[in-house]
């Protein structure tokens, strides 16, 4: 029963992260054809926003000292501006540009923001204890589960309802819907481009910085790479999510970290190291049975 | 004055232009049908009215404003509300959300929440069916009830010029009626300024009002629509007589 209990919440606390990247890349990818994959990246970034720059060993901590109440909304808003900031001095120029074009771009903004980490902190991991209290395990029923997972878990669901409100509630959030179904009608209602596109960076950066936050304290390292494993598969989920579709991409992620700690489990010891080969087995099976995603974006939808 | 005022517009897809020097104007109140064959330019001159595809040359003046090469939403907010071809519903959006997207171009302006409710009440005075299904999602209806979602939509922006393109299209006949039947009353009603476009004469001649005709990408014919429709020339210019 208790390590039942463990699997669930190891599950639902990955598949929390990849829901949240996941996400991220849906929403700019549904007001503008673009699969952002400078995204790992913005998390990375995050990170390292606590830190001083230096290339030893031992962090330098900075902004990592602040109590968890400013430290928070600090890492958010990092986040959030440097989305934003890539929208304005990047992906703006590339608004008319195929999204082969738009992906490419950011790949490359992505390695800037990589290389610009790299300069500054080098590539050695460092170690930081960001939130050292998370790491506490609770006792449930027989269970003993990180605090930390049980955080990631609430935060999720929190953030999960806040944007459902926000999109279904607000004026701006019925802007954005509308926009992400038919952009061209959306401006021709009067809904300004420019401020939707940037809405949709700045929720997307922080998302990025909330997942920063929450690999930041569980593996207690500052890597510059440490985006790029959760991107690659909160892109994943976003394709098996259907392109586009925020529904979509929630749900892929939640199924692609359950799929990836029950194989953790169930895999004979010797193969758990090409877990990732099995997951990734799973997903093509998924795209040859629906290769249009799980729940297909409603703006390709058509009647008539 | 005039509302609308194009002057030698022209409109470039790449190497192709599909709008050569077209210059006309549009009174307030006035309904203007845009009708001529497929390809003739039709919805690109519409495209490049509302801003979604700017002019590769030539002025557009709305009231006085120069909207040459403006975006789309500027050109809304400014009073031209589109209804393009092949309807563009919010699929995944309710009627009622659909109704409300283009409202928010006054949102700075003093009691406009107020304003847009009374307009919601007066477009569902106008096509009941919509507040019926107010809370269906918008992709679910049918193509009629489509038709008449945008021309709602559009009516919403309070808009001083509304272009619709092929409002007929894949509606039955009857519906097609139906629709038309509303945006006269609705035209005089509101004392709007119609644009629409039409592949065929029919709808203009049913109507009444100003006709244009465009073929190759120019304005061959204008004037009334009952007087062009029966004429010669008219006829002539739809086959293109001279060209086999």
């Amino acid at each position: 029963m208790g390590s039942l209990l463990q699997v669930i919440f190891d599950a639902a606390a990955l598949g929390s992260l990849y829901a949240l990247a996941a996400l991220g890349i849906a929403l700019i990818f549904g007001v503008m054809r673009l699969v952002n994959f400078a995204h790992g990246d913005v998390i990375a970034f995050s990170v390292f926003a606590l830190l001083w720059p230096s290339v030893d060993a031992v962090a330098v901590v900075f902004a990592g000292n602040l109590p968890w109440f400013l430290l928070i909304p600090f890492v958010l808003a990092i986040g959030a501006g440097l989305s934003v900031l890539s929208e304005i001095v990047v992906f703006r120029r590339f608004r008319r540009a195929n999204p082969a074009t738009m992906m490419i771009a950011s790949f490359a903004l992505g390695f800037v923001i990589r290389y610009f980490l790299l300069m500054l902190f080098s590539s050695r991991p460092k170690s930081i204890s960001l939130l050292p209290a998370l790491s506490q395990p609770v006792e449930i029923m027989g269970a003993r589960i990180p605090l930390l997972q049980l955080i990631t878990i609430t935060v999720t669901i929190a953030v999960l309802l806040g944007l459902i409100a926000f999109l279904r509630r607000t004026r701006f959030g019925l802007e954005m819907r509308a926009a992400a179904e038919n952009f061209t009608m959306a401006r021709m209602l009067g809904v300004r481009a420019n401020r939707v596109i940037m809405g949709a960076f700045a929720l997307s950066g922080a998302l990025a910085a909330a997942i920063a936050l929450i690999l930041g304290s569980q593996t207690g390292t500052a890597n510059i790479m440490m985006g790029a494993n959760v991107m690659l598969m909160a892109f994943i989920a976003t394709v098996i999510g259907g392109m586009g579709s925020l529904a979509g991409a929630v749900l892929a992620g939640f199924l692609l970290g359950a799929v990836a700690t029950v194989m953790q489990v169930i895999l004979p010891p010797d193969a758990r190291a090409f877990r990732d080969a099995f997951v990734y087995g799973a997903v093509i099976l998924v795209l040859i049975f629906r290769p249009q995603g799980l729940l297909s974006a409603r703006g390709t939808k058509e009647r008539v | 004055m005039s509302l609308l005022a194009l002057s030698n517009v022209s409109v470039r897809y790449g190497r192709l232009t599909a709008v050569r020097n077209v210059s006309f104007s549009m009174a307030e109140g006035e309904i203007l049908f845009i009708t001529g064959p497929n390809g003739a330019g039709k919805s690109s001159l519409l495209r490049a009215i509302a801003g979604v595809t700017p002019p590769a040359g030539g002025r557009i003046d709305f009231e006085g404003h120069d909207i040459t090469g403006r975006s789309p939403e500027d050109i809304a907010r400014l009073g031209v509300s589109m209804v393009p071809e092949g309807r563009d519903v919010f699929g995944g959006l309710t009627i009622e959300e659909n109704l409300m997207v283009g409202t928010g171009m006054h949102a700075r302006e003093r009691g406009w929440k107020a304003r847009a409710a009374t307009e919601l009440e007066a477009v569902y005075a106008t096509f009941p069916i919509l507040k019926d299904r107010r809370h269906t999602q918008a992709g679910l209806l049918s193509g009629g009830q489509q038709q008449m979602l945008v021309i709602g939509r559009a009516l919403m922006t309070h808009p001083r010029l509304v272009a619709i393109d092929e409002p007929s299209l894949g509606l039955a006949p009857n519906i097609t009626d139906q629709v038309y039947e509303r945006l006269i009353a609705l035209q005089a009603e509101r004392k709007l300024t119609l644009l629409i476009v039409e592949q065929s004469s029919t709808r203009a001649m049913m109507a009444g009002g100003r006709m244009m005709l465009m073929r190759g990408g120019e304005i061959l014919l204008d004037g009334d629509a009952r007087a062009l429709g029966q004429s010669e020339a008219m006829q002539a210019a739809y086959f293109g007589y001279g060209e086999h």
